[in-house]
C-alpha cells in the first residue's frame, strides 16, 4: 500500500548500466525519477514506537522437507498468495506454484506441463517453531495453527473435492472464537487433523507428487502421498532487527523478542522507547492491534505534558452559500491509468457528460486522485463557479473523503459531491465488452449527474464532549486504562462493586515471567489512589446509563446513596471469574482444589505443600466442552508455572499434568520445556476418555489411558489441582445500559474481531480485560492501555467531533406518531418529541443516527427523509437510468 | 511548559501495528513520523489473502 509501482534498484538496467529507461518513456504521469538517491534525515522526537515486525522462517535449511528442491513444497506465506485473487495464479490453487506462470526455460516448461489442481494437500505445523534440533527456535509462533486451519478451509472452499490434512503436535487455538473455528474445520469442513511430526518428504520423480513418512499416535510408521505440502513456517526476528534493538539500547530475549514487564507490556528497558507487534512476542493480528494502541498510550503518557504542542491546526475555508443557485455541475472522468481507460472510451464519455443537463464543465483525468489533479479541481471549481461535483472513477469507500476534502478546500459543502464507480462496477467486470462498458459508464454518469443536481448542502452537528471518563471495573485492565487516561490529563472515575481495587489478579501468585502479582498490584493500586485525577468509587454499582457518546449520565449507587456521574466515554473492564468444577469429585475432598486455591497456598507458603509427594493437574476442566466451547487461554501456562514451582520447592515431588493440548503460545513455550526438563510428566487424554478420579483415604486415585502406552495408568495423588474454566460475568444489564452485544458465551463482542479489539460498535464505549475474553496479566494490561488510547483519540477531538450530514430527518407535520421508526432503529436514534408544537411526533437524535435509512423505508406517512439520499434524488437516478438518450 | 520533551513520536515499522500506533498517536495530539524501510506500508498483513473469522480481505 499504496498500490503503486517501485523500481528495484538491484536489477534496474537504467540504474545499474544506464541502459533501457523504457519505464520513463511509457509512464504517462512522468512519475519516474532515476536521480533519487538515499539521503539521511534527522528526526527529533519525544519518544519512539518500535514495531519492526518479523520474517517468516526460511525452511530452505531443512533437508528433510526439501523446500529448496521440490516444486510442490511451499511455505504458508506462498500458499497465502496462491489463494489470493491478487496473487500470481489469481486465486487458482495449482501445483508447482514456484515456477513462473509462463516459464521460458526448457526444464521449467517440461515441469509446468505437469501442473494440476491439487486434490490432497498436507500442512506441516511447527516448521521453525518449537524446534531445538533443526533450528534454535524453542518458542511457539502462536499464529500458525489458526492460519493453517484458515488456509485449509479456504482451499477447500475453492475446490470441494480437496482433501486437506494438517499434521500437528498440539492444536493451539486459544484465541477468541478460535476453538469453535477449529471444531468447525473438523466437523463441518472435513479438514483432517493428524497428531504427528512428519519425518521426511520424498518426491516421485515423474509426477512430482510427494511421499511423506510419519509415525502415527500408536507409533506405527505411515506412508502417504500428497500433491502439495505447505510448511506452516513460524515467525522469526531477523538479525537486522536484533542489531537495531542493540542500537536503540533495548533488552531482548535469546530469541530476539523484546523484554517487557507483564504490567507494562509495551515498555522496553529504555525510557521513551515502546514496542508493539510480533517483536514484542509472537502474536496475531488482533493482539498486534492492541499492542499498537497500547504503545500509543504508553508513548503518550511519557509525553503527556507536551501533548498537542506540535500538531498543526487545519486552515478553515469559508463555505460558499449555494442555496438557491442553479446547479453548475463539474464532471471529472478518471482514466485510472489504463484501469478504466483501457476498457471504457473515456474521451467520448467526457464529451457525453458535457451535454448532460446542468453540466457546466467536464474533463478527463489520468488519475483523479493524484495530488496535482486535486489542486486543479480546486482551481476549476473556483474559476468556473461550479457548485456540484461528480467524479466518475473508483469506489467512494476509499476515495470519497479525498474528493470531499478538495471540495472543502474550494469552499464547497462536501455533500454537494457525487461519485460513481465506473471501475469496480464497470471496466473491471466488463473488460471483454468495451463498447457496452462505455455505454454503461454513460448511464452511470447520467444517473450521478441527475442526483447531484438535486444535492443540497448538509450541516454536520457538533457533538459536545464531556471529557470525564468512567471506568467500570477496578481490576488490572480497568486500573491500567484509568492510569493512562489520568496521566494524559482526564478526570477518571473508577466504579468497583467490591470494597477493594485489584479484582481477580489479587488471587494470583506469579505471572508467567515470575513477577510477584501481589506486589505489583499493590504498587498499581497505590499509584491509582495517589492520582489526583482519579476518583475511586468502591462498594459502588452502576444502576443506569443515559445518553450517548460525549454525553453519558450514569447512576451510581453506593450503600443506598445514589449519585449521578456525567462522562463522555466509558471503559467496560468488568473481568471474568473462575467457574466451579462439576466433575473430578470436586468438593468431595480438600485435596482436590482449583488453580486459584493452589495460588493461594503458594502465596501463603502453606505448610501443607511440604507434605505433597504426588501432585496432579487436570487441564480443560469445563473448557472446550459443548456448554463452554472455548479455550480459557491461561490455564496451560498457569498449571505449568505452578508445576515448576512445586518441583522447585521439592524436586522429589512427582508432578503430572493431564492435558488435551498444551497451549503455551509464544515464549510461554519455554516454561513447558523447562517443566519437562524438571521432570514434570505430561500425559494427554482424549475428551471422550477423561481421567477418572476416586477419593480414597490415603490418596486421590486418578486413572487414565496413557497416550503413549495406550494402557491405563493409575496415579495416587495427595494434591489434585483442577484448571477450572474461566467464565464471563454475562452482565446483560450492563450490556443493555451501553447497547453493546454479548456473544453466545457471554463475553463482550468488540467492534471488529481484527481491527477494533478494544472498542465497541457503540461510539464512546471501550472494552478491556477478561470480560472480552480470558487473558493473562500482560494481555489484560495491554488491552487496558489500548482501550485508554482509543478513548484518548476521541477525547482529543473534543472540539472537532461532528455528526454525519447524511442522517435521517423528520417532517413532523406529516408524522402520524405510529412509532414504527422508534421500534425498528438498531441504534435507538428516533424518539418521541417530549414538548413543543410537535410533541409526540418522531424526532431523530443526530448523534445516534448512522444514516442506514431503515426508518425512512419504514415510514408510511412519508415523514422521514434521509439527507443526501432523499427520495427525489433516488427517483431522479432511477428515471435517468430509464432515459434513452 | 518547562519540559524539554518534544511532542512528536517516531514510529518505526509500517506494518499493521506500526500504522495503527501512528494513527492513534496522531489522533490524540502528537506529531508522528512513520518510518518504513520498504517502498510501501502495510507489512505482512497486506500480503494475506483473507483473515479469520469473517474471511474479510486482509487489504
Amino acid at each position: 500500500m499504496p498500490l503503486k509501482y517501485v523500481i528495484n534498484p538491484d536489477v534496474c538496467l537504467k540504474l545499474q548500466k544506464d541502459k533501457c529507461g523504457t519505464c520513463a518513456d511509457v509512464c504517462p504521469a512522468n512519475a519516474i525519477d532515476y536521480t533519487q538517491t538515499e539521503e539521511t534525515i534527522t528526526l527529533n522526537a519525544g519518544s519512539i514506537v518500535f514495531s519492526p515486525g518479523f520474517k517468516p522462517f526460511d525452511p530452505s535449511r531443512f533437508d528433510n522437507y526439501q523446500y529448496a528442491n521440490y516444486p510442490n513444497v511451499v511455505t504458508s506465506m506462498e500458499f497465502e498468495r496462491l489463494l489470493s485473487a491478487s496473487g500470481p495464479t489469481h486465486g487458482h490453487v495449482m501445483t508447482m506454484p514456484k515456477l513462473p506462470m509462463k516459464p521460458k526455460k526448457k526444464a521449467d516448461k517440461a515441469l509446468a506441463e505437469k501442473r494440476k489442481d491439487p486434490k490432497k494437500i498436507a500442512w506441516f505445523q511447527c516448521v521453525g517453531s518449537r524446534d531445538m534440533n533443526k533450528c534454535d527456535n524453542a518458542y511457539c509462533s502462536s499464529v500458525c495453527c489458526m492460519y493453517a486451519v484458515k488456509e485449509a478451509i479456504i482451499a477447500k472452499e475453492h475446490d470441494p473435492e480437496l482433501e486437506p490434512y494438517i499434521f500437528f503436535m498440539d492444536m493451539r487455538t486459544p484465541g477468541k472464537e478460535f476453538e469453535k473455528y477449529y471444531q468447525n474445520a473438523k466437523e463441518k469442513h472435513g479438514i483432517n487433523f493428524v497428531r504427528a511430526r512428519v519425518h521426511s518428504v520424498t518426491e516421485d520423480r515423474d509426477t512430482h507428487d510427494l511421499n511423506i513418512r510419519y509415525a502415527d499416535e500408536m507409533g506405527q510408521i505411515v506412508d502417504d502421498s500428497f500433491d502439495m505440502v505447505v510448511l506452516s513456517v513460524g515467525l522469526e526476528i531477523p538479525q537486522e532487527t536484533r542489531d537495531m534493538a542493540e542500537k536503540l539500547g533495548i533488552d531482548i530475549t535469546d530469541h530476539g523478542f523484546c523484554k517487557t514487564d507483564s504490567f507494562e507490556p509495551v515498555t522496553s528497558s529504555r525510557d521513551g522507547v515502546y514496542v508493539s507487534g510480533v517483536f514484542n512476542n509472537p502474536k496475531d493480528i488482533p493482539e498486534s492491534v492492541l499492542d499498537a494502541s497500547a504503545a500509543a498510550s504508553a508513548a503518550g503518557d511519557f509525553l503527556a505534558d507536551v501533548r498537542g504542542t506540535m500538531t498543526k491546526a487545519e486552515e478553515k475555508i469559508e463555505e460558499t452559500n449555494v442555496i438557491g443557485d442553479p446547479p453548475k455541475i463539474g464532471v471529472f472522468v478518471c482514466d485510472c491509468g489504463s484501469n478504466i481507460a483501457g476498457v471504457v472510451d473515456c474521451p467520448s464519455l467526457t464529451e457525453y457528460a458535457k451535454e448532460l443537463p446542468y453540466v457546466e464543465f467536464a474533463t478527463e483525468t489520468l488519475y483523479a486522485c493524484a495530488q496535482d489533479t486535486q489542486d486543479k479541481m480546486v482551481e476549476t471549481i473556483k474559476e468556473k463557479g461550479l457548485n456540484r461535483i461528480v467524479v466518475a472513477a473508483c469506489t467512494p469507500k476509499t476515495h470519497e473523503p479525498l474528493f470531499q476534502e478538495s471540495m472543502v478546500n474550494a469552499g464547497l459543502n462536501k455533500y454537494l459531491f457525487e461519485m460513481t464507480n465506473i471501475r469496480n462496477h464497470n471496466s473491471w467486470v466488463h473488460k471483454n465488452n468495451p463498447e457496452i462498458a462505455t455505454e454503461k459508464a454513460k448511464d452511470l454518469v447520467r444517473m450521478a449527474v441527475a442526483k447531484a443536481a438535486l444535492a443540497q448542502p448538509l450541516a454536520e452537528e457538533k457533538i459536545n464532549v464531556n471529557d470525564t471518563v468512567m471506568v467500570v471495573g477496578g481490576g488490572l485492565a480497568g486500573l491500567t486504562a484509568a492510569k493512562s487516561l489520568a496521566t494524559q490529563g482526564y478526570d477518571t472515575h473508577i466504579v468497583e462493586k467490591k470494597d477493594v481495587l485489584g479484582g481477580e489478579a489479587l488471587k494470583l501468585y506469579k505471572t508467567a515471567q515470575g513477577e510477584d502479582v501481589g506486589e505489583k498490584m499493590a504498587a498499581l493500586v497505590a499509584d491509582i489512589e495517589a492520582n489526583e485525577k482519579i476518583t475511586v468509587h468502591t462498594n459502588t454499582t452502576l444502576e443506569g446509563v443515559e445518553g450517548f457518546v460525549g454525553n453519558f449520565k450514569s447512576k451510581l449507587v453506593s450503600g443506598g446513596n445514589e449519585t449521578e456521574l456525567e462522562h463522555g466515554v466509558a471503559v467496560l473492564a468488568t473481568g471474568a471469574k473462575c467457574s466451579e468444577p462439576t466433575e473430578y469429585c470436586f468438593g468431595d475432598d480438600d485435596r482436590i482444589i482449583k488453580t486459584l486455591d493452589l495460588d493461594k497456598m503458594l502465596k501463603e507458603q502453606d505448610a501443607k505443600l511440604d507434605s505433597v509427594k504426588t501432585a496432579v493437574f487436570i487441564q480443560c476442566v469445563g473448557s472446550r466442552e459443548p456448554n463452554r466451547p472455548y479455550c480459557s487461554r491461561v490455564c496451560c501456562t498457569h498449571s505449568i508455572d505452578n508445576a515448576i514451582e512445586l518441583k522447585k520447592r521439592n524436586p522429589e515431588t512427582d508432578v503430572f499434568i493431564l492435558y488435551r493440548d498444551i497451549r503455551t503460545y509464544g515464549e510461554r513455550e519455554l516454561l513447558y520445556k523447562e517443566a519437562r526438563e524438571l521432570g514434570v510428566i505430561f500425559i494427554r487424554y482424549e475428551v471422550d476418555r477423561k481421567p477418572e478420579v476416586k477419593v480414597e483415604k490415603d490418596a486421590v486415585k486418578i486413572t487414565l489411558i496413557d497416550h503413549v502406552l495406550n494402557q491405563p495408568v493409575e496415579i495416587e495423588a495427595d494434591l489434585l489441582t483442577l484448571a477450572a474454566a474461566i467464565e464471563p460475568r454475562k452482565d446483560e444489564r450492563l450490556a443493555n445500559f451501553f447497547k453493546v452485544p454479548l456473544n453466545d458465551e457471554g463475553f463482550f463482542v468488540e467492534k471488529h474481531a481484527k481491527l477494533g479489539p478494544a472498542e465497541f460498535a457503540t461510539d464512546g464505549v471501550f472494552v478491556a480485560g477478561s470480560g472480552h475474553y480470558p487473558k493473562p496479566v500482560n494481555e489484560a494490561a495491554t488491552q487496558g492501555r489500548a482501550a485508554a488510547s482509543r478513548a484518548l483519540t476521541l477525547l482529543a477531538k473534543k472540539d472537532s467531533l461532528f455528526t454525519s450530514g447524511t442522517i435521517a430527518t423528520v417532517d413532523q407535520e406529516k408524522c402520524s406518531q405510529c412509532g414504527v421508526c422508534v421500534s425498528i432503529c438498531p441504534y435507538n436514534a428516533p424518539g418521541f418529541a417530549a414538548d413543543g408544537r410537535f410533541a409526540g411526533t418522531a424526532e431523530i437524535n443526530p448523534v445516534l443516527c448512522k444514516g442506514c435509512g431503515l426508518c425512512v423505508a419504514s415510514c408510511r406517512s412519508g415523514a422521514l427523509h434521509l439527507r443526501g439520499f432523499d427520495t427525489n434524488q433516488i427517483f431522479s437516478q432511477i428515471f435517468a437510468l430509464g432515459e434513452v438518450v | 511548559m518547562n519540559s524539554t520533551k518534544t511532542g512528536s513520536v517516531v514510529v518505526i515499522g509500517g506494518g499493521i501495528s506500526g500504522m495503527l500506533s501512528a494513527l492513534d498517536l496522531a489522533n490524540s495530539g502528537f506529531y508522528v513520523y512513520l518510518v518504513e524501510k520498504g517502498p510501501s506500508i502495510g507489512g505482512v498483513m497486506a500480503q494475506l489473502d483473507k483473515t479469520f473469522p469473517t474471511n474479510d480481505c486482509a487489504m
